[in-house]
């Protein structure tokens, strides 16, 4: 009888070298121009919110992973610090440290590890994280500062304050945003959340994480692409009460949400059709939630709704398999 | 007398019938924004599953198979429009709070569930106590429930003071705290039955 000298396990037998700390080094670094720009414009407390996020997040699921679920061969994957850089770049400079942690440890104890932990939970947990801190502390989650470029050392709590151009345009119609110019949407000169307000250094960090081949185009394309005609088309019908496309485009938190949160890839479609449905999706209830909602932005809330349709877009768009005959056909 | 403190006491934690059945999450959802109103409709729910239970206890022989949803129906309903007139009576304000939920007793499933499954097979005394001991199963379930959200959404229990505004996270007091302290409280509950069910297996 022939003695097995070597062992076979089962499939998959194809071996790669990603892994996914190595793709959350990457969304890190993706996000590193928008992190130290921000730092610039709001002030050394957005470097510290920054830097919390990153090791706080990873330190709060060490002691979830090693404490309540019992894990003691956990090695942290970065995955936690991408959440809580996310979350750090998604809420006002004007945050509370200790709000800032309390939202933390929600996006991850309720965001992710009821679910099951990395890739198991259907929310994105840094959209979790924010709008848990939006209804909770509404006041400083919606007061913005406005942009200081050369007094890094101030605290946030001395710095003017400021609406964001969504909430203007909300409040008094085009004529409010009228005196805002595109550059400074463009580079980043306005008010808002820490890493939403540059739309240039966003789409650098998107480009990098493209040619890295961590996200591919459909959903930012189709998500932006959607936002583009319904604004268009609300345009054309009334150019006095809501702004321009190109307005819609840049400002609030949609580039941040296209490129960033959207294409997380544990809570977005798998195929490049669903993930087309999936941006359409979120363009349209942002745009509606601008339009019609009460609240003067509705990236994240849109965003989070799409999540919970993930799995029925899945289901829906699965390609078929090698030599499956199309049923009632 | 054993079986029948039992009666009394399965309704608290072992079969507790928010945490662990699962039922009336209506109203558990919708009135525990506060812990003086959870216990308010706690104490409401009490009074009617009592009265319920006794009576229905009482006339499960004439009533026949086919007509008993209605005849149940029309028995609670009676005893909910006692309750709902004594609260507008006696505690107008926690009226007004609960409100429409004052009436929803009437479909509320622990008081018909509890009609079909308990009082309606078992005699009038094993009957009072399972209706008490449900009810006040579900006072404490929502007490605990509106307990954690007024802590954390204001800052209050009972309202006493706890620690000042700057700490109120204001989500808990509207629906989606509900669920997830809801949620989270189930997990604890049935966290804490598997590990007596495994003790008790060695």
């Amino acid at each position: 009888m022939m003695v097995r000298t070597f062992k076979t396990t089962t499939a998959p037998h194809v071996r790669h070298p990603d892994d996914t700390s190595k793709i959350m080094r990457d969304v890190l670094i993706a996000l590193i121009p928008v992190t130290i720009f921000s730092g610039f414009i709001f002030g050394w407390y957005a470097w510290v919110l920054a830097i919390v996020g990153v090791f706080g997040g990873e330190l709060t699921e060490y002691i979830i992973m090693r404490f309540f679920r019992k894990d003691k061969n956990f090695i942290p994957d970065g995955s936690a610090s991408v959440t809580g850089l996310l979350l750090a770049l998604n809420v006002s400079v004007k945050l509370p440290l200790w709000a800032f942690l309390v939202g933390l440890i929600f996006a991850l104890v309720v965001g992710k590890h009821i679910y099951g932990g990395l890739g198991a939970n259907p929310f994105n947990p840094a959209l979790v994280g924010r709008v848990f801190l939006l209804i909770s502390f509404p006041v400083q989650m919606t007061t913005w500062v406005k942009p200081y470029w050369t007094k890094f050392w101030m605290s946030p709590w001395d710095m003017v304050t400021t609406a964001t151009p969504l909430a203007m345009l909300k409040e008094g119609g085009s004529s409010a945003i009228n005196s805002l110019k595109i550059s400074d949407f463009f580079i980043g000169n306005i008010g808002g959340s820490i890493g939403e307000v540059s739309a240039l250094l966003l789409i650098i960090g998107f480009v990098y994480l493209m040619a890295k081949k961590r996200v591919t185009w459909h959903i930012p394309v189709s998500y932006v692409g959607t936002v583009l005609i319904i604004s268009t088309i609300f345009w054309l019908i009334n150019p006095e009460k809501f702004g321009t496309p190109i307005f819609h485009i840049l400002s609030g938190g949609l580039m941040l949400g296209a490129l960033f949160m959207a294409t997380d890839m544990v809570t977005s479609p798998v195929t490049p059709k669903g993930m087309l449905l999936f941006g359409a999706g979120c363009g349209a209830i942002t745009m509606i939630i601008r339009y019609f909602g009460g609240y003067p932005e509705g990236v994240s809330f849109s965003i989070l709704i799409m999540n919970a349709f993930v799995p029925l877009i899945d289901s829906f768009t699965k390609p078929r398999k090698f030599g499956e005959v199309k049923q009632n056909g | 007398m054993a079986g029948a403190f039992s009666d009394f006491t399965k309704g608290i934690i072992k079969e507790n019938p928010t945490y662990v059945q699962a039922l009336g999450m209506c109203p558990t959802l919708a009135t525990t924004t506060s812990a003086i109103n959870g216990l308010g409709m706690g104490v409401a729910t009490l009074a009617v599953l009592t009265m319920s239970n006794v009576t229905i206890s009482l006339v499960r022989k004439f009533i026949p198979e086919k007509v008993r949803i209605p005849a149940y129906i029309v028995i609670i309903a009676s005893f909910v429009t006692v309750v709902d007139l004594l609260m507008h009576g006696f505690t107008y304000d926690l009226w007004k709070t609960l409100g429409l939920f004052i009436p929803l007793i009437v479909v509320n499933c622990i008081i018909l569930g509890r009609a079909e499954a308990f009082a309606s097979k078992n005699n009038v005394f094993r009957s009072l106590l399972d209706g008490l001991g449900m009810g006040v199963g579900f006072t404490l379930s929502l007490i605990l429930l509106g307990s954690v959200r007024e802590l954390l959404g204001n800052g209050t229990v009972f309202g006493v003071k706890v620690w000042g505004d700057a700490f109120k996270l204001f989500m808990m007091i509207l629906p989606p705290g509900a669920y997830i302290v809801l949620g989270l409280l189930a997990g604890l509950f049935n966290f804490i039955g598997i590990k007596k069910n495994e003790k008790a297996k060695g």
